[in-house]
């Protein structure tokens, strides 16, 4: 026999956030990813009001974590902002996809997203010398090239942009997904930036985490109109991840040992395979 | 070619947006946790007589006879207007949601500034899309 109070509902959710957020800063993709899960395995509640929550707390962590970023000098404002018109315009699109879905697929693709991205956070991903010439017409009219300080070698690397095209296709799919799903999935954006436009590893990390917040934003508007952010969820939940990633890059820092990242890495898959049994076997 | 001086200037503008733009983000979220604790804090002082749940955990039967949160903006209007707590609670995840407009907002004045046509087309595009998110959802 429980007894739950609102009270109680608010702060545990909170606690739980802290972790998710924490958890979610060390393997190096957002809060969203434990939330959800945690909000429909563990609460039983409706997955499209986890969804509403868990992009609320997106849009907190990215823009806690843009606000260093920008300041660090890593990220590459011209083309983020270029790549958000092609993400906000598949995160309205992925808003509106919510509706037709069965919450059944949600489960599955949910499962089947997270489980990619668990496995992507450990690909070894080759770094390309920066592109010195491009002859991407976008890129070159709208001036998307930049450089970034390499404190590794000590000097200003200077790069070029190109297949804007298909970074443009890719990131319109990353915003859809976004939507859909209520994550940031950097684990989309990083690729189209990295391997289609050969911008360099750490300022695609950097810029995907910058443009998170902006096409979260576009499917929260969404959401929130439609009633689907429901604040009693939504506060605890981006407070908590909010203060739990800032808490877990601070502090922490990045965790280095392969073997601590992998723990969480199975963790992930393992809550991956409970979302699919869920929309699978419901 | 652009020259050395040049360069440094053009690098000191791009500087005072970045800079305006990393603070936009940090006033935003600063905020609006404030205005959620607050909003909670009002809402369970007011509501202390929560009814207590028996039996196997249910989040609808927790809330739905007390949530009608707003979700319009007239109706978050006159929730404030009542201080009511979820209202206040209402309006920080809101100015949450805002936050990136409001980046995006500051993208477009400053790219106007630079007199940067493409770039100022660009940001102005997708400050659009969000401010239509808002307004078309219920299409």
């Amino acid at each position: 026999m429980t007894v739950v109070t609102p009270l109680d509902f608010v702060l545990s959710l909170a606690a739980i956030s802290v972790a998710a957020g924490v958890l979610g800063s060390l393997v190096g993709l957002g809060g969203g990813v434990v939330i959800v899960p945690v909000l429909t395995l563990l609460y039983h509640i409706d997955i499209r009001l986890a969804i509403g929550a868990s992009i609320v707390s997106v849009i907190a962590t990215s823009s806690g974590a843009a606000a260093a970023y920008v300041r660090e000098r890593m990220t590459n404002l011209r083309a983020g902002m270029f790549l958000e018109i092609a993400t906000t315009t598949g995160a309205v699109s992925g808003a509106y996809l919510t509706t037709v879905l069965p919450t059944r697929f949600l489960f599955v693709f949910f499962g089947l997203v997270l489980g990619y991205s668990s496995f992507a956070t450990f690909r070894r991903r080759h770094a390309d010398a920066p592109l010195a010439v491009s002859n991407d017409r976008i890129a070159n009219y709208f001036n998307l090239h930049g450089s970034y300080f390499d404190p590794a070698e000590d000097r200003e690397v200077a790069y070029k942009v190109t297949g804007t095209k298909l970074g443009l296709a890719l990131m319109y799919v990353a915003g859809l997904v976004s939507a859909l799903l209520g994550i940031g999935s950097g684990a989309l954006k990083v690729p189209a930036m990295d391997s289609a436009m050969h911008l360099p590893m750490k300022v695609s990390s950097a810029t995907s985490n910058f443009m998170i917040g902006v096409t979260a934003a576009a499917s929260a508007g969404v959401y929130f109109i439609r009633g689907q952010i429901d604040p009693i969820i939504a506060a605890p939940v981006a407070a908590g991840v909010l203060l739990g990633a800032t808490f877990g890059a601070r502090v922490l820092g990045r965790v280095t040992s392969k073997t601590v990242r992998l723990v969480f890495v199975v963790v992930l898959v393992v809550i991956s395979l409970e979302m699919l049994q869920k929309g699978v076997l419901p | 070619m652009t020259t050395g001086p040049e360069v440094a200037a053009a690098d000191e503008k791009v500087r005072k947006v970045e800079l305006a733009i990393s603070l936009v983000l940090r006033i935003g979220v600063v905020l609006s946790v404030a205005l959620v604790a607050a909003g909670l804090a009002l809402m369970f002082s007011h509501h202390g007589a929560y009814v207590s749940i028996r039996g196997s955990f249910s989040y609808r039967r927790l809330t739905s006879s007390t949530t009608a949160f707003p979700h319009s903006f007239s109706a978050l209007g006159h929730s404030i207007a009542r201080g009511d707590g979820r209202g206040i609670v209402v309006l920080g995840v809101l100015i949450l949601i805002l936050t990136p407009v409001l980046r995006v907002a500051v993208g477009v004045l400053s790219f106007l500034y630079e007199r940067d046509p493409p770039m100022v087309v660009v940001t102005l595009y997708v400050l659009l899309v969000l401010i239509g998110s808002f307004f078309l959802a219920g299409v």
